[in-house]
């Protein structure tokens, strides 16, 4: 027994010389992965275009806040996260970040005073970023933000998850080499896949997360990688594999999807509505088309330019010839969808190209999270304004004229209609989807 | 004492598909712009949104879009011996307010004027001679051809994504298009959407009797679009839910789906709901315009100055504007001098209707633009010489919906309510047609507007009089089109047929509606004596005020009026870019 006591003892200093070795065992932050002549000065807008492609604002805005003044609040598995303030103001922002310190917080997750950043904050991704991109947003954020003189709420996880300490520990599995690898002998291809793994950081909602909640699969060569995610209830659709829309779609819908937020097969909504208005409608044609290139070469497409679509027949289907029929003892989900949504998506389930996104094979209506359908039937959605397509196209919500079972049929429904073959959705799954409050619309 | 506001470049007065237009354009040019709205924001959700929109009671019946009389009306007379009362109740014209305008409550039938309308009064004078314009009539020319406004025709076309088809293509007759229209430069952006059972059933009948039908030209679209602007418009579904409502669909033009997102988009532009223009202030000399007072929101009286204002309010308002405004001289009916307030008219229908017990129309299927038109009775097919009138219409037949308050025709003689009523509902109901003509209005000395002398608005400002009456040059004319539609509403071979078409001796009533195709008012021309505003629509003694709408219009054409006015919108905001902007003056 009392050897015993020894022995928990022993494992309690062991434990506390371990915990105290992650806590206070000296940082080093990871140094610049290119060499940048002394004096290099970044071009203008560079900046703020490396800002937009990163897509700092859509976390670090909040709805109706000033920029990149922080309080958006960011629902993570393990509680709400606020974003920071990262305006150059020196007491709530980022004022008094030397470059080594901006660095750091992209590297590393490393605010100047050691603490850590939750990994909400993708350096996970940004860790690949160049070194050009890195001075030109701190270039950016020193001069061209205006300061606000604004905290954010404080996050405030439960315990363990408030020890920050702990994150160092995940950092060390989690964490591949800093720096960007070009793997193709392709400029194109390069540019595309730096853009996505690091400044766009797609995987940090479009790859799985592995056992400890990394982004799993590191590059192309890993089946996990882009495969999919899901994201506060909603799906983030795979990119990488034979269903996915990068393999299916032409080159010019995929650009236009992520240009615009709508193209002739889909729209976008939840987060991603975001990452378009805020970031993707910016990129340049040279960057557009290597994102494009890069996320088709992926997923085996290459020269061919046009759309592999299984469901692009002409002849009606069941779905539609029962819609058509206007039997009234037709079931009730395909009821409610002539009473509903048949006026915009029509009974072929097809919508009209960069109006009405398409019902049929659309990867939010057959994801295996129907969270984000739920979410678009019950509290609508709207279409990012962009240069090329200013137009906020909106659904409307129906949450209060579907109760929980009359919206549940209706998403079994469509996601059975057609060429669609997902599984069915409860009315609990509604009630979930309902009583979630809904920060992604405005 | 009134609060000032930071000085613009451009203030707009109305944020409708005019105000819409030169905002966007004017904000392209790199000008610092402010549109002032008068009613209230709009934007298709949530305000027009499925299916709380398609309530008939709510918009068709008690006028949910349409402005307010207690806030805004006119008073109304037929002659100068009677004492004009306010317009208390909407009915015969119905203007609206809000974020655009009448615009997105309209059915969306956008014309082209045929080229001698342009020209009215010289194609009458050369061709039949002086003696066939009698002198109650004050009819002029436009002081613009078509010609010049062909371009900008297109541009409103492309804008507000018209589907169509092209009758007369650069000179080259189309079929299954109007061939008496003047000639395009290119076909309508979108093609023809599909047609009811009354609209083919009509044109069938038309092509029999050697008539030559096309398909209305519509503002509602027929496939998924997108404008010059990036805008989008989705395809309609027949829903029959357009005049009076906005569209839920994104598929009715507007300026809601066909500009303001992408004006809103725009860092030099700003605009302003609940802000009630009561006063362009001029300058001490009277020759300039040094901005607007409005009402704001909160009941605050506002100082706004600018450089230059556009009138971009309904005809009515601009009108009203112009005479509280002192901008040009009010015209006098009893000596002719002046010119604001002249040559107000209106438009004259009439209609045929066919009943038939054994065919069903399924009128719940339509839209605003359904249907098919001759212009075989239109303008330049007409000897006015033989015919002994000046003027002509468009006859169409189309279903725009089958609402059941008020899209329930029934026969002549059925009660009102009742057993009777109810009978006759479920026997007809779904089985009527009618073919209409739709028709010019021409001007007279004695139909204009002016201010009220007693009653006030509840600003204190008097209100806009309005003395109108029918003339029996346009009652001949209405006549002429009840006898060419009567015999090919027969060939159809109804169980039931009645006509409604004014006679002789018919006096306007504001009650039933009719139209909201006001025009004239303070028109353009080539004469500041007989003209409000010159051919860029800037008013002759004001340079940086320009005025949009149909209040140009020097008598009323065949056709709505909506196609002329984004085409002259455009056309004026051109001279403005290109002339006036570099050197501000008279441009004329």
């Amino acid at each position: 027994m009392k050897k015993f006591v020894k022995f928990l003892a022993a494992l309690a200093v062991v434990g506390l010389v371990v915990i105290g070795l992650i806590i206070f065992l000296p940082v080093s932050r990871t140094a610049p992965q290119t060499n940048v002549a002394g004096d290099y000065t970044t071009t203008n807008g560079h900046g703020e275009y490396a800002m937009r492609m990163g897509d700092c604002m859509a976390c670090h805005t909040a709805d109706g806040g000033k920029p990149f003044a922080g309080g958006r609040p960011i629902e993570s598995p393990f509680g709400t996260i606020w974003s920071t303030n990262i305006t150059p103001d020196p007491e709530h922002g980022i004022g008094n970040y030397s470059l080594d310190d901006f660095r750091a917080s992209l590297y590393d997750g490393i605010e100047p005073d050691g603490t850590r950043l939750y990994p909400a904050m993708p350096y996970e991704n940004y860790r690949k970023l160049s070194e050009e991109d890195i001075r030109a947003m701190y270039d950016y954020f020193m001069h061209d933000v205006e300061p606000v003189n604004e905290a954010p709420p404080k996050t405030d996880l439960g315990f363990p998850f408030n020890q920050r300490w702990g994150i160092r520990v995940w950092n060390w599995l989690a964490l591949s080499d800093a720096g960007h690898e070009d793997l193709y002998d392709d400029t194109v291809l390069n540019r595309g896949a730096y853009l996505v793994d690091s400044l766009g950081h797609c995987a940090a909602c479009h790859s799985p997360r592995s056992t400890i909640f990394a982004q799993a699969g590191k590059n192309a060569e890993d089946d996990r990688y882009l495969a999919g995610g899901v994201i506060a209830g909603w799906p983030a659709p795979s990119l990488h594999g034979p269903q996915s829309a990068p393999a299916k779609w032409s080159h010019d819908d995929l650009a236009a999807y992520l240009w615009t937020g709508r193209n002739s097969h889909s729209a976008v909504a939840g987060e991603m509505t975001q990452v378009v208005g805020d970031s993707l409608q910016y990129a340049t044609d040279e960057d557009m088309n290597a994102i494009v290139t890069y996320l088709r070469h992926i997923n085996g497409r290459g020269e061919d330019k046009t759309t592999l679509d299984a469901s692009s027949s002409n002849e009606p289907t069941e779905t539609e010839k029962l819609l058509a029929s206007a039997d009234p003892s037709m079931p009730l989900g395909a009821r409610l969808y002539l009473d509903n949504c048949n006026a915009c998506h029509f009974v072929n389930g097809k919508g009209a190209p960069e109006v009405f996104p398409s019902l049929d094979g659309n990867a939010l209506v057959v994801a295996d999270t129907a969270g984000g359908l739920l979410d678009v039937m019950l509290h609508g959605a709207r279409m990012p304004s962009t240069e090329k397509r200013p137009a906020r196209l909106a659904m409307p919500g129906f949450g209060d004229r579907l109760s929980d079972e009359e919206a549940a049929e209706l998403a079994t429904f469509v996601r059975q209609g057609w060429s669609n073959d997902a599984n069915a959705v409860s009315a609990e799954d509604v009630a979930a989807a309902r009583s979630k409050s809904s920060g992604t619309h405005h | 004492m009134a609060r000032k506001e930071k000085k613009r470049d451009v203030v707009i007065v109305g944020l409708g598909w005019t105000g819409s237009i030169l905002g966007m354009e004017l904000c392209n040019e790199g000008l610092d712009v402010l549109a002032l709205e008068r009613g209230g924001d709009r934007d298709t959700v949530p305000d027009f949104q499925y299916p709380a929109i398609a309530d008939e009671l709510k918009y068709g019946v008690r006028y949910g879009f349409m402005q307010k009389p207690r806030n805004s009306t006119v008073t109304v007379r037929r002659s100068e011996s009677e004492t004009a009362l306010p317009y208390r109740h909407l009915g015969s014209f119905l203007p609206g307010d809000g974020v655009g305008g009448a615009g997105m409550h309209w059915n969306g039938h956008t014309f082209r004027p045929m080229a001698e309308e342009f020209q009215l009064k010289s194609y009458v004078e050369q061709n039949f001679g002086k003696d066939l314009i009698s002198d109650e009539m004050a009819i002029q020319d436009w002081g613009i051809s078509y010609q010049e406004l062909e371009p900008y025709f297109d541009r409103f076309e492309k804008v507000a994504g018209i589907a169509g088809q092209a009758g007369n293509l650069k000179g080259e007759i189309r079929e299954g298009g109007n061939p008496f229209e003047a000639p395009r430069s290119n076909d309508y952006p979108m093609p023809p959407l599909p047609q009811t059972v009354d609209s083919n059933k009509f044109a069938d009948a038309a092509r029999k009797m050697g008539y030559h039908p096309y398909p209305r030209p519509s503002g509602v679209a027929s496939k998924a679009y997108t404008n010059p602007y990036g805008m989008q418009l989705g395809p309609c579904n027949f829903c029959g839910f357009c005049e009076r409502f906005g569209c839920y669909q994104y598929s009715k033009s507007s300026p809601q789906t066909c500009i303001l997102d992408a004006l809103k988009r725009k860092e030099n532009f700003e605009y302003r709901t609940n802000a009630e223009v009561l006063k362009i202030e001029l300058a001490a000399d009277g020759k300039t315009a040094k901005g607007v007072t409005y009402m704001d929101a909160n009941g605050e009286e506002v100082y706004q100055p600018a450089d230059m204002v556009i009138l971009a309010a309904y005809q009515l308002h601009n009108v009203h504007l112009m005479l509280l405004s002192g901008i040009g001289q009010a015209y006098n009916p009893a000596t002719g001098d002046g010119v604001i307030g002249k040559n107000y008219a209106y438009q004259t229908n009439g209609g045929t209707a066919l009943f038939f017990k054994d065919i069903d129309f399924n009128p719940f299927v339509g839209n605003g633009s359904n249907g098919h038109v001759i212009d075989d009775f239109a303008i330049n097919r007409i000897d006015f010489g033989a015919e002994g009138f000046i003027g002509g219409s468009y006859i169409s037949s189309g279903t725009f919906n089958g609402q059941p308050i008020r899209s329930m025709r029934l026969p002549g003689g059925t009660p009102k309510w009742g057993a009777g009523w109810k009978s006759a509902i479920k026997e007809w109901y779904g089985h009527s047609m009618a073919i209409g003509s739709h028709g010019s209005n021409m001007s007279y000395h004695t139909n204009h507007l002016d201010l009220d002398p007693t009653y006030k608005d509840k600003y204190g400002r008097p209100l806009m009089r309005m003395t109108f009456n029918w003339k029996s040059n346009d009652i001949r004319m209405t006549q002429f089109m009840k006898s060419k539609i009567e015999p090919l509403a027969e060939s159809m071979n109804p169980d039931i047929m009645q006509s409604s078409f004014k006679k002789e001796g018919a006096m306007y009533d504001v009650r039933p509606y009719q139209t909201t195709h006001n025009v004239g008012g303070a028109i353009m021309g080539s004469d500041p004596k007989s003209s409000a505003l010159n051919k860029f629509l800037q008013t002759w003694d004001v340079h940086n005020v320009f005025v949009m709408g149909a209040n140009a219009f020097p008598q009323n054409i065949q056709y709505n009026p909506t196609g002329t006015v984004g085409a002259l919108a455009y056309w004026a905001v051109e001279a403005i870019r290109k002339d006036y902007l570099p050197n501000p003056r008279p441009l004329v």
